[in-house]
């Protein structure tokens, strides 16, 4: 199956269950990327995986991100299925300020560490997480630090200040 | 045509103390033979997480050969160790580690802080990193370079043998270094 003809498939699909779910959907670089609205980012998820036309039974990868004007927050999904060799990028976004959707660790549960990742980094609450704590910064961190709000210097330096650098 | 392999014949010896010599005896103080003895036989505790452990690997190795400074046997277990070389990036989250690795060594003891990094945090002045390893256990000599040559961990090795050959008897007891220790908050 050509991407274009997943992409629609996976649309169509999409459309029929959950009418209004899908923002957009796009091939960008030849690569089928879905956007979904984050009320029924799980049910879309499902469908992914279960559905035996599509079968995307392996989460490649799920990670954070921050829009560029930096009031919103997404999630990305890469979905495989590697027997038919698909793959397509799913992504929600919702806003900064509630940053709440489900997990995925009941379809997949390699999402268990990755979505701890998403959340050390950048505070997305992954409802229905069986542990959702930090994983790669320390638990005394008080701040999300791959947020722009946050700088990424180390603050406790004193050393460092303007004037050496000419600014 | 190779290099000729030349034959060392003169061994140079430790430095006899100040003393008082005469025929079949000679007498010092206790302090200076104990140090010329941990100076002569330091065994290095090698805490490498990076590029400056890399180094390292060649100081140890038959090119520059640490062994001919007396610490050719590494100690893998704090407990017998005398130095601790912390070479490389600590992040944040290695801190706590590291400094459990500092409180296991027996007194007395000596920390050389090797490379950038370990010393300051070097490039990575950055949220995840640990701006300097003497944010949590007290060292003795740093060692700059990104990473340092292997002569310069030598040298970093030689200052630490200074300090131990003119450490008094007395200083592991003192008030001055109680103090030290509780400023890192350990006893």
């Amino acid at each position: 199956m050509e991407n274009q003809e997943l992409l629609n498939k996976i649309n169509q699909k999409l459309n029929d269950q959950f009418p209004g779910a899908v923002e957009k959907a796009e091939l960008t670089y030849d690569f089928p990327v879905f956007y979904i609205h984050k009320d029924k980012i799980h049910e879309a998820l499902a469908i992914l995986k279960n559905e035996p036309e599509f079968d995307f039974h392996f989460l490649t990868d799920l990670t954070g991100i921050q829009s560029a004007d930096e009031k919103q927050l997404g999630v990305v999904y890469h979905l495989h299925n590697m027997p038919k060799n698909y793959r397509v990028r799913v992504k929600t976004y919702f806003d900064i300020n509630k940053p709440e959707i489900p997990t995925a660790c009941d379809l997949w549960p390699g999402a268990n560490w990755m979505e701890r990742e998403t959340f050390d980094f950048y505070g997305v609450k992954f409802k229905g997480h069986p542990n959702l704590k930090r994983i790669l910064n320390v638990d005394e961190m008080d701040i999300f630090p791959l947020r722009k709000e946050y700088p990424l210097e180390d603050q406790s330096r004193e050393d460092k200040s303007d004037k050496m650098f000419g600014r | 045509m190779g290099k000729q392999l030349q034959k060392r014949t003169k061994l140079d010896m430790a430095k006899l103390p100040e003393g008082l010599e005469g025929p079949g005896f000679f007498a010092t103080k206790l302090e200076q033979v104990i140090g010329l003895a941990r100076a002569n036989s330091l065994w290095p505790l090698p805490f490498a997480t990076s590029c400056c452990g890399i180094e390292f690997m060649a100081t140890m190795a038959s090119d520059y050969d640490l062994a001919r400074f007396g610490s050719e046997r590494l100690s893998f277990s704090p407990r017998q160790a005398d130095m601790l070389m912390v070479m490389g990036t600590i992040a944040k989250k290695m801190g706590p580690t590291l400094r459990q690795v500092y409180e296991q060594m027996a007194e007395p003891k000596w920390v050389l802080s090797v490379g950038a990094c370990a010393s300051s945090g070097g490039i990575f002045d950055t949220y995840s990193v640990l701006q300097g390893i003497d944010r949590i256990i007290p060292v003795d000599v740093y060692v700059p370079g990104c990473p340092p040559r292997p002569e310069q961990i030598i040298e970093g090795i030689l200052k630490i043998q200074e300090l131990a050959k003119n450490e008094s008897f007395r200083r592991r007891n003192s008030d001055e270094y109680k103090k030290l220790l509780n400023s890192y908050g350990m006893e």
